[in-house]
This record gives structure tokens, sequence and C-alpha cells, in this order.
């Protein structure tokens, strides 16, 4: 056999090896207990800070979402305008987002032909310019118009 | 995380049209760009170097150690622009040790391994195996030690052992061929195979990745070769240089024609996805497609190197020629990895509507990484030839 071989086939061997024993050390305990993944990784997560709180959370506080079930936007949660809450939840002092910018509500309405039977649209250019949409609609109760 | 949520009311309001909510933000940024990128290089330099091995093209003989270094260089760096991309780099080795069989990513991990342990580190140590016995001989201090390290032991310089330096070397590049088909094909099938994404999704896409990392690859030891004459103020071998050129030009005119072929195929197969695609080429995609890619990185060095098949003007000429192709193609070809990796993620799924792509500075996926992962391939082939010296080989000779 050439030298070469003598010395290279016992190192790839041994290279072999080093990465078995590796991987015998390196695989988490509970990998492969419920499927290709790590078990305890969901307690990790479980451990992960929370953003959101959810609309029964602002309820506790809040009659809003009560109110906000005869209108138009009854299906869509606090959260989507007014930014992740949970901070404002466990401390009011901490303050969300106020979205009162004509270009915020034109996130969902502005004239979109893609989406034009889904969701009611309005022109941003025509429908009453230079007004913010709040001075008019409450954006709660999007129905009820201000004078 | 509230710069987050910042960042994704700024990208709500660069949407146009309908699309999904998890497509607002592109999860494959510019470093996935340079993952193919840079295993591209490797595998063309890999291929041009067995061009002189495998079949025998004398003339290439001054480039042959530069290209085997040059890939080695970048294979190295290959993987780092996917673990900085991930969100827990520090766990890379995970893609090894608990790999999923269904994964095309996971095994890729394996052919990279296969591709530099067997192919490429190989071919180089049996390459030097004689040079590195006699400088560890020859040389002092550290040099000394790290060639001692380098020969493995095996110091053996009798004339049979060196045949078989010669006979095992050209094996491992008979097998490195086919390895390095199979590294860059791969990276371009972990793409084609995305079937839900139409401008990813075809069979031609491991082909296309392979001949634009031909073409990237020659371009790039053309440009080194010429730069590490320039800075050892040597002569350039104009012999090689234009049969490197000669290389890039055949195979530039075969990495176009597929690639036409491609979008031909699209075009007149005209499926539901068309309307967007071509909304999307001549939309976002316009500069980065037509302008950089076809007309900077594939038209022009095809003109360019094209005339000079035909009428030969003097060296200067051709020498400076030569290297603003190459330049350009290496232009080209980032921007075609571009064009595949962004631009088939800023079309909604839908095929309604588009989101938006902006390089950020700093931060893991910015800008200033991904010019550590282009720099830094540099460095590492400064200190390989350094090292391995490949105008020395010559005149190594034992005592
Ligand atoms: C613990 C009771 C409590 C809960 C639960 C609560 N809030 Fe509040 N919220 C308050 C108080 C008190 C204020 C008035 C604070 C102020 O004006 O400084 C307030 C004010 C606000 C304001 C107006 C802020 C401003 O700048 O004027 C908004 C909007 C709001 N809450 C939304 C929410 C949402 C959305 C949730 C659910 C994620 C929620 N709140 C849950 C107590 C609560
Ligand atoms: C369509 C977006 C939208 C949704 C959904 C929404 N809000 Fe608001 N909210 C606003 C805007 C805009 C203002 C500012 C109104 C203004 O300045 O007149 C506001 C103001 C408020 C205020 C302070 C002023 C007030 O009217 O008392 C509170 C409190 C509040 N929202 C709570 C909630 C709660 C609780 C929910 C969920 C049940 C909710 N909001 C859902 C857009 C929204
Ligand atoms: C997250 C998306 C979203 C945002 C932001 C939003 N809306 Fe709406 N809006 C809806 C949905 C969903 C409906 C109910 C479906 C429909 O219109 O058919 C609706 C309904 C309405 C309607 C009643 C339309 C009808 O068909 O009768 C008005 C008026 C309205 N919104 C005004 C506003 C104003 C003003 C704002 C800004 C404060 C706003 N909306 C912000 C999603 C949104
Ligand atoms: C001057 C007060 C005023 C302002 C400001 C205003 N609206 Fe209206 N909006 C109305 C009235 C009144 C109607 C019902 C009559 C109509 O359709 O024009 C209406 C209707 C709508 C409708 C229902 C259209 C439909 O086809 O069912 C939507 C959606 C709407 N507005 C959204 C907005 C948005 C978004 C803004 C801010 C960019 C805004 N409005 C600003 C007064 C206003």
């Amino acid at each position: 056999m050439p030298p070469q071989l003598k010395t290279l086939i016992p190192l790839f061997i041994l290279f072999i090896l080093a990465f078995l024993i590796a991987r015998h050390f390196l695989v988490p305990d509970s990998f492969g207990k419920e499927g290709h993944y790590r078990f305890e990784s969901v307690e990790d997560n479980k451990e992960m800070p929370m953003f959101y709180a959810g609309n029964e959370a602002c309820a506790e506080c809040h009659d809003k979402a009560a109110e906000m079930e005869y209108d138009m936007h009854a299906d869509l949660t606090c959260e989507t305008c007014h930014g992740p809450g949970m901070a404002h939840y466990e401390n009011p002092d901490n303050k969300l987002i106020m979205p009162r910018d004509r270009s915020f509500c034109g996130l969902c309405h502005a004239s979109n032909n893609t989406r034009k039977y889904k969701l009611a649209q309005v022109d941003l250019e025509e429908h009453n310019p230079g007004m913010k949409c709040v001075e008019c609609h409450n954006p709660h109760l999007p129905w009820e118009i201000a004078e | 995380m509230q710069e987050h949520f910042q960042y994704l009311y700024e990208m709500l309001t660069q949407v146009q049209g309908y699309i999904y909510p998890n497509e607002i933000d592109l999860q494959w940024g510019l470093l996935i760009v340079l993952y193919p990128y840079i295993t591209g290089l490797v595998a063309g330099a890999f291929i041009l170097a067995s061009l002189e091995r495998v079949f025998n093209v004398k003339v290439l003989k001054p480039t042959y150690e530069l290209a085997l270094l040059t890939a080695l260089a970048f294979l190295l760096v290959a993987t780092m622009p996917l673990i900085s991309h991930l969100g827990h780099p520090e766990r890379f080795y995970e893609i090894m040790i608990t790999p999923h069989a269904d994964s095309a990513m996971a095994i890729f991990g394996f052919v990279y391994l296969w591709y530099l342990m067997v192919v490429l580190l190989l071919e180089i140590w049996f390459d030097y195996r004689r040079e590195i016995v006699i400088w560890s001989r020859q040389e002092k201090g550290l040099k000394k030690w790290l060639y001692k390290i380098l020969t493995l032991g095996v110091t053996d310089l009798s004339p049979r052992t060196l045949r078989w330096d010669e006979k095992i070397g050209y094996f491992v590049t008979v097998v490195g061929i086919p390895s390095a088909f199979l590294l860059h094909g791969y990276v371009g099938f972990i793409f084609g195979s995305v079937k839900a994404n139409p401008w990813w999704s075809t069979v031609l896409m491991p082909v296309i990745f392979l001949f634009s990392a031909m073409v990237s690859g020659i371009a790039l030891v053309l440009v080194i070769y010429m730069g590490v004459s320039y800075l050892r103020r040597k002569k350039i071998d104009m012999k090689a240089l234009d049969t490197i050129a000669k290389y890039l030009f055949y195979i530039l005119i075969l990495d176009f024609t597929l690639e036409g072929l491609d979008q031909v195929h699209r075009i007149y197969e005209a499926e539901e996805s068309f309307e967007i695609l071509s909304l999307l080429v001549h939309g976002p995609l316009f500069l980065t497609f037509f302008i950089f890619q076809i007309f900077l990185g594939t038209i022009i060095p095809l003109v360019s190197l094209g005339i000079l098949q035909l009428y030969k003007p003097g060296e200067m000429a051709r020498r400076t020629i030569y290297f603003i192709s190459s330049i350009l193609v290496l232009f080209g070809i980032f921007f075609m990895r571009w064009n595949v990796v962004i631009g088939g993620q800023l079309f909604s799924k839908s095929f309604y509507g588009f989101t938006d792509y902006k390089i950020r500075l700093a931060g893991s996926e910015g800008l200033l990484w991904s010019m550590v992962w282009i720099i830094l391939p540099f460095l590492i082939l400064a200190f390989l030839l350094w090292l391995l010296p490949p105008w020395k080989k010559a005149e190594a000779k034992s005592i």
C-alpha cells in the first residue's frame, strides 16, 4: 500500500470516530423524544417574553371591546391598531400606539384592485382630503360619524 | 423587539397590491445571495483547475495551483454567510449532528464536507506533498513547524511514492469533477426544488447554477491571476490568459443559452404565475436583471471576448479587455444570484402583489457582515499563497 494511504486512511477513520463521539455528547438529551426536535425546547419557548395580550386582557379595564361588537370593526383586535399591548397590560403607564394618520387607515382601506370585493375602500386622494379619518369616523365604531 | 415592530410598520407602507402577512419581510437577504455566489466561485475555480489535470490542457499549468488555492480559500468561507444568517449561529453544528433526511439543506452539510475533506484538501495535499516535505527541511521557525504538520508524517520522497502522489492525485481530481458539479448543482437544487415558488421551481436551475458557477469561477481565477502577477511584478503568461478567456467565452455562451432557454420556456408556457413574474422583471428587478445581469454582466463580456476570438490586438489591449470583462462577469453573476434569491421573495405567492427589500447596514443580515465574508477569502488566499507559493514549486529541490 502506498505510504500516503497508510497515514490518510487511519486519519479519516479517526476523523469519523471523533465526529461520532462529539455527536454522542452534543445531541441534546430530549432530542427525538416526540419527533425530530429537542423536546425541551417547548419549555424554553414558554419562557419567551410575550408581546401581545389579546382582546380579553384589554376588556378587563376598557369597555371598548364590548362596544365594538356592534360595528364593522368588530373582527379587528385592539392590538392590530394599537400595537403589541403586553407591556401596557402589565403597567398602563406604558403608552400604546395611537394610529391617527390617514395613511394608517389606508393600510387596509386605500383603493386596491387586488381586494376590491373584500374590504370597503376609499380613494385617499378624494375621500375628504386634508382631514384625519378619526375626525369623522370613530375608529372603534366606524359608522358612528361625527358631525 | 420594539424596533422590529417599527420596521414592520415601515415595511407595510412599501407593500404593493395584495400579499400574505408572512411575505412582508424577506427571510433570505443579502447573506443568502452570497451563499450561492461564493460556492459557485469555488466550483468554478475547481473545474478550471481540473481541466488542466484531467484533460491535460498544458497551457493552463501556471494557473493550476492558483485555482485550487482560490477554491479552498472561498470554500472555507462558503458556509459563513449561512451561519451568520442563523438566529443562533452558535448552534450551527446541529445541522450535522441531527440532520433530517428530508431536508435538502441538512444534506448540503455533508456534500460540503465531502467536497472539502475528500476532494479539495486531498488534491492540494497530493499536489504539494513533495514540496511540503522539502520546505519542512529547509525553512526555519514557525514555517518549518507548519510544514512538518502538513506532511502528516509522510516524508518519503522516493520516486515510487512520488508516482503514487501523481496517481492518487489524478484519481482525486477525477472524483472531484462530479463532486464539484454536485456541490454547486446541489445549491441550485435547493432553490429549484421549492415547488411553491414559480421563479425558482425549474429543473434547469441546478444546470444554470452550475454553468454560471463555472463562468464566475473562471473569471475569478483570471482576475486573481492577473492581480497576483501584477503584485509580484511578474510577466503574465499570455498563452494561459488567452486560453482561460477562451473558456470563459465558450462557457458564457452556454450559460447565456441555458438561461435564455429557461426564460423562453417560461414565456411560452405562460403559466398563471407568468403575469406577476413579468411584472417582477420589468418592475422591481429591472435594474438588476436587464441592466446588471444581462447587459453589463453577459452581453458586454460576450461581445468583447467574442471579438477577441476573431481579432487579436496587442497584449496590453487584450489584458485590459480580459480584466474588465471578468470583473463585469463577476458583477453580473452576483446579480444573477441576487435576482434568484431576492427576486423570488419579492412577489407574493398569491400572485397579486409585491413586497420590498431594503439592505440594512449593520446587524447580522446587514451590508457590513456581507463585506466581511467577501473580503475574508482574499485574506485566506494571501495566507495560502504565502504558505504554499505555486511559483516556488519548480524551484524546490530536495537535498
Ligand atoms: C390594568 C388595566 C388596563 C388594561 C388591562 C388595559 N389598559 Fe389601556 N389603559 C389603562 C389606563 C388606566 C389608561 C389610561 C392611562 C393614561 O391615560 O395615562 C389606559 C389607556 C389606554 C389607551 C389610551 C392611551 C393614550 O395614550 O391615551 C389605549 C389606546 C389603551 N389603553 C389600549 C389598551 C389595550 C389595547 C389594551 C389590551 C392590550 C389595554 N389598554 C389594556 C388601563 C388598562
Ligand atoms: C381600527 C383600529 C383600532 C382598533 C381595532 C382599536 N382602536 Fe382604539 N383607537 C384607535 C384610534 C385611531 C384611536 C385614537 C382616536 C382619536 O384620537 O380620536 C384610538 C383610541 C383609543 C383609546 C383612547 C381614546 C378613547 O377613545 O377612549 C382607547 C382607550 C382605545 N382606543 C382602546 C381600544 C381597545 C380596548 C380596543 C379593542 C377592543 C381598540 N381600541 C381597538 C384605533 C383602534
Ligand atoms: C387592519 C385593517 C383595518 C384597519 C387598519 C382599519 N380598518 Fe376599517 N375595516 C376593516 C374591516 C375588516 C372592516 C369590515 C369589513 C368591510 O369593510 O367589509 C372595516 C370596516 C370599516 C368601515 C365600514 C365600511 C363598510 O363596509 O360599511 C369604515 C367606515 C372603516 N372601516 C373605517 C376605518 C377607519 C377610519 C380606520 C382608521 C382609524 C380604519 N377603518 C382602519 C379593517 C380595517
Ligand atoms: C369629513 C368626514 C370624513 C372624513 C375625514 C373621512 N370620512 Fe370616511 N366617510 C364619511 C362619510 C360621511 C361616509 C359615508 C358616505 C360615503 O360613502 O361617502 C364615509 C364612508 C367611508 C367608508 C365606507 C365607504 C363604502 O364604500 O362603504 C370608508 C371605508 C371610509 N369612509 C373610510 C375613511 C377613511 C379611511 C378616512 C381617512 C383617510 C375617512 N373615511 C375620512 C366621512 C368621512
